[in-house]
């Protein structure tokens, strides 16, 4: 029975759950968080503090602020405020991840499957999650685009888009890549015929021909606006939708996030692409990153690490929980990700685990789940840190966001309450009555025995990736 | 059979002889778990066991003694549903040796298949986790054969130090594993359709009618083996011919071995507990993820519940964000008694972060210790040997330098079986060599 309306009723839960507390516009959209302790990130920790902010924007930062008139005052006395986080890796609200299909999918882009009433968004949001790099998957040693999000619960899919981010692309080097050629796929029911590469020599020489591929296209287009400019009349090269994001990374508009796992396939990347004149952004998972950090740091790129995952691979035989810290102490800008729904909802707990397994500093730490995926993203001039002039998204917790016992009271991105504990606890009972009474609706007077259509076909796996 | 669970019972016996004059750890805070803990105290080991605890306790001649001044001593942790020393690679098939084939395999034993070098038990142990309870029949990617197994076979409760297993064991046979079958009729249980290129809807219908002839087929096992003990105990040898499986089989029907039964749904967790009342089981429920729905029930039949992991998302999609992490506390304040598990192996060092995520959403800091020590003992019946801090009890023991549940948390010393056993794993071997990388 329960079942059957499932998928009516979350829907209806969804909706009923947690829209955006959006401000009195009465108020001329300022809102101030008073009696915080405040983890700035970048100036040290601000106790009894004060954050002021107007329209979505931190207008001020300190301790005895005024409280301007008509402003709302939200009172964090006990509770620690701290930058909104930021997931460099996630799957998040996407309607499907891989276009494994060719081994270049440079075509395709997660901007277009963008899923707004993916419920993780909500759940990530509620761990204090303002910000996250959706990523197509690794099936191709080139992949689609990536999209930025900010998490705003409730808006559509355009308004999730983090306007203004870098926009990026996915590599993926090694055993992911590889085993397409066996028609294994990486995800669930996602079967394919078998497709070149089959090792590391392969996926590395994908990369290079569709780079000299992009080069020469890069080449034909230049040649044809000389030629206009000078004067004649030629005929326009063929656009080409798969070439044209590369030339792009050439040029230095498009990061590169490349999965990788592998020390020797890192150093190998980072090699291809000085080759061809363009820089890795960020080496994503990167768990033997700590092998190599010193060609990685040379590079100048930033290394986007799980906390503590090994053992599900080969290639992750050699991971080890130290790798965010010794990569930072080689002077690597690090971020923790998650790759899961579910580990980004206590990225804060990730970053802590780093205090332990390596000896980072608190403000360290922090980063890791900051300003340092902000840095890696290309938007550090907005979010990261809490400082003037920044983006109004912020994560309050009950106690200090390093340690294990610290829950989320409330997730503020651009100035609005998009999640509120207090608010959702209080809420439930209503959820619960509207629940059981369409239970009970459906239920229904008179209903043919057996004959209750079965849950409709959800997306469960659609978005079922191998990290 | 038989023979090989008495050999490994005797021979964890024989290998928990002491091999060194013993240790007085001094100037310590005591977290007996089982009293009130003591500011500033002494603890005595030897031969292999706690000698003695207080705040005036002296230290025996010719003990090892440990300053402890500024930590703190708990009861190691324990993971009381992993697949520690059962895979290790899980995408590797050749490395996992969770679950066999065919559906009823009461016969095997875990310990049989731990592999004492794994380099996941050092890992684990490196964050407290002392001894563990390794499961056949989950973990490891489910590569090791079929994931089908309704009765996967037997857990073994190990200690995580040993050049072998016999040195290992605690418990081999520690629990008989039952994988209850779910009524399901969406998600991966439908299986994958390749035309629809979907996951495949089966009608609740059929899905009841394979979850009827699943439990008939458990039920059948069980007549056949109490029919086998009465037979066994008429001495009727001659009459009838040894059947490894049922003789296991037997000691569970005849309640001597403890049934871990693994369900999830409240639907399902319901019919396990009729069930399990009906042929008179001692049940462990393992999992429960909606063990919360019928608490109550659980108190009422007295059911202890190891959960799994709270870093979980929530089942339902209109589930509230929290609901994992809320369940332990629920199910504590109920009176029902949990134990907190990783069901994992690479990840059970995780096991204190997994107890530590439900304090902040309303289970008592005491009972989150207690939930990954001194109740999986309880719940697993050994609570005699482990679990607390009290004279006659295993030296199963980590030295901190503060609250174990705390992710910056450290473990000084490390104790197994009364041994001042290492902290050194290939974690950390790995980092300190390319830390030195010039």
């Amino acid at each position: 029975m329960r079942h059957r309306c499932a998928a009516a009723l979350s829907i209806f839960a969804l909706a009923l759950m947690a829209p955006p507390v959006v401000l009195d516009a009465q108020d001329s959209g300022t809102t101030v968080i008073q009696n915080a302790t405040i983890l700035t990130v970048t100036n040290g920790t601000i106790e009894k503090g004060t954050i002021v902010i107007r329209n979505g924007k931190i207008a001020g930062v300190g301790r005895n602020l005024p409280v301007p008139a008509g402003a709302k005052v939200i009172d964090a006395t006990g509770q620690y405020v701290m930058p909104g986080l930021i997931d460099c890796h996630s799957h998040i609200a996407a309607d499907s991840i891989n276009e494994g299909s060719v081994n270049v999918s440079s075509m395709v882009g997660i901007e277009d499957v963008l899923d707004p009433d993916d419920v993780n968004i909500y759940r990530d949001l509620a761990g204090g999650l303002t910000t996250a790099n959706v990523l197509h998957g690794s099936a191709n040693p080139i992949g689609g685009k990536n999209q930025v999000i900010k998490l705003r619960w409730g808006k559509d899919a355009k308004g999730l888009v983090f306007e203004g981010a870098m926009p990026g692309i996915k590599f993926a080097l090694g055993e992911n890549p590889k085993r397409q050629a066996t028609g294994g796929g990486t995800g669930f029911g996602q079967q394919q015929p078998a497709q070149y590469p089959a090792t590391r020599m392969g996926v590395m020489d994908v990369i290079r021909e569709a780079f000299t591929e992009a080069r020469e296209y890069r080449q034909k287009w230049q040649q044809y606006t000389q030629d206009r400019a000078g004067g004649k009349n030629p005929i326009p090269p063929r656009r080409d939708l798969k070439i044209e994001p590369l030339v792009e990374v050439l040029e230095g508009k498009r990061l590169v996030h490349a999965h990788c796992y592998r020390a020797d396939e890192i150093l190998q990347l980072i090699r291809l692409a000085e080759e061809f004149g363009f820089k890795i952004a960020t080496f994503q998972h990167v768990l033997e990153g700590y092998k190599v950090a010193k060609e990685i740091a040379a590079h100048g790129a930033g290394g986007s690490t799980f906390s503590d995952w090994w053992a599900y691979k080969v290639e992750a035989a050699d991971a080890i929980p130290y790798n965010a810290a010794l990569m930072t102490d080689k002077g690597v800008v690090v971020s923790i990700n998650s790759d899961s729904a579910e580990e980004a909802r206590h990225l804060n707990q990730e970053a802590a685990k780093t205090m332990k397994w390596g000896g980072l500093s608190e403000t360290d730490a922090l980063k890791l789940v900051t300003l340092n995926p902000a840095k890696q993203l290309g938007i550090d001039r907005r979010v990261g840190s809490i400082e003037e002039g920044k983006d109004a998204d912020l994560a309050i917790y009950d106690t200090h966001p390093l340690s294990v016992y610290s829950v989320v009271q409330k997730t503020i991105i651009d100035g609005e309450v998009y999640f509120d504990r207090e608010k959702d606890v209080a809420r439930r009972a209503e959820i619960d009555a509207e629940k059981k009474k369409l239970i009970e609706k459906e239920k229904g007077p008179a209903r043919p025995a057996g004959r209750g259509p079965g849950r409709p076909a959800g997306r469960p796996a659609a978005t079922e990736v191998t990290p | 059979m038989k023979t090989l669970v008495l050999t490994l019972a005797l021979s964890a016996a024989v290998f928990a002889q002491p091999a060194s004059r013993g240790y007085a750890i001094r100037n310590v805070k005591i977290h007996t778990l089982t009293g009130p803990a003591i500011e500033r105290g002494t603890v005595v080991i030897r031969g292999g066991k706690i000698a003695g605890v207080g705040a005036n306790v002296a230290a025996p001649a010719g003990a090892q003694v440990i300053d402890a001044r500024g930590l703190e001593v708990y009861p190691g942790l324990i993971d009381s549903i992993s697949s520690l020393g059962l895979t290790e690679i899980s995408s590797i098939a050749a490395t996992v040796d969770t679950s066999e084939t065919g559906e009823f395999n009461p016969q095997l034993i875990a310990a049989t298949a731990v592999h004492p070098a794994s380099e996941h038990i050092p890992v684990a142990r490196a964050n407290g986790i002392t001894h563990a309870v390794s499961a056949p029949g989950g973990g490891g990617g489910g590569r090791g054969g079929g994931g089908g197994s309704l009765i996967p076979g037997q857990a073994s409760l190990i200690h995580l130090s040993g050049w072998t297993v016999e040195e290992m064991a605690i418990e081999p046979s520690i629990a008989m594993m039952l994988r209850w079958p779910a009524i399901q009729s969406r998600g991966f249980r439908g299986g994958f359709d390749p035309n629809l290129l979907g996951l495949r809807q089966r009608s609740f219908a059929d899905s009841k009618r394979e979850y009827d002839e699943r439990v008939a087929r458990i039920e059948d096992w069980l007549e056949a083996a109490r029919h086998y003990a009465q037979a066994a105990e008429k001495g009727a040898k001659t009459k009838f011919e040894r059947d490894l499986r049922l003789e296991a089989l037997a000691r569970v029907v005849k309640g001597q071995l403890a049934v871990v039964i693994q369900a999830s749904d409240a639907r399902d967790i319901k019919n396990a507990v009729e069930f399990a009342e009906r042929h008179k089981l001692k049940m462990i429920l393992a999992g429960g993820a909606e063990a919360w729905k019928v608490k109550d029930l659980l108190k009422q039949k007295n059911i202890p519940v190891i959960l799994g992991p709270t870093q979980a998302l929530p089942r339902e999609e209109d589930d509230p964000y929290d609901r994992p992490f809320v369940t332990p506390g629920e199910l504590s304040k109920a009176g029902v008694k949990i134990a907190i598990a990783t069901f994992d192996s690479a990840y059970s060092r995780t096991l204190p972060y997994e107890a530590a995520n439900a304090v902040g959403y309303g289970l008592p800091w005491e009972e989150a210790v207690k939930a990954v020590t001194l109740y999986p003992a309880q719940i697993l019946g050994v609570s005699d040997r482990l679990g607390s801090i009290e004279e006659g009890k295993l030296a199963n023991l980590i030295v901190t330098d503060g609250d174990p549940l705390r992710i910056q948390t450290q473990v000084k010393h490390l104790f197994i079986k009364g041994e001042l056993t290492s902290t050194d794993n290939r974690h950390k071997q790995l980092y300190e060599k390319y830390r030195a990388r010039p």
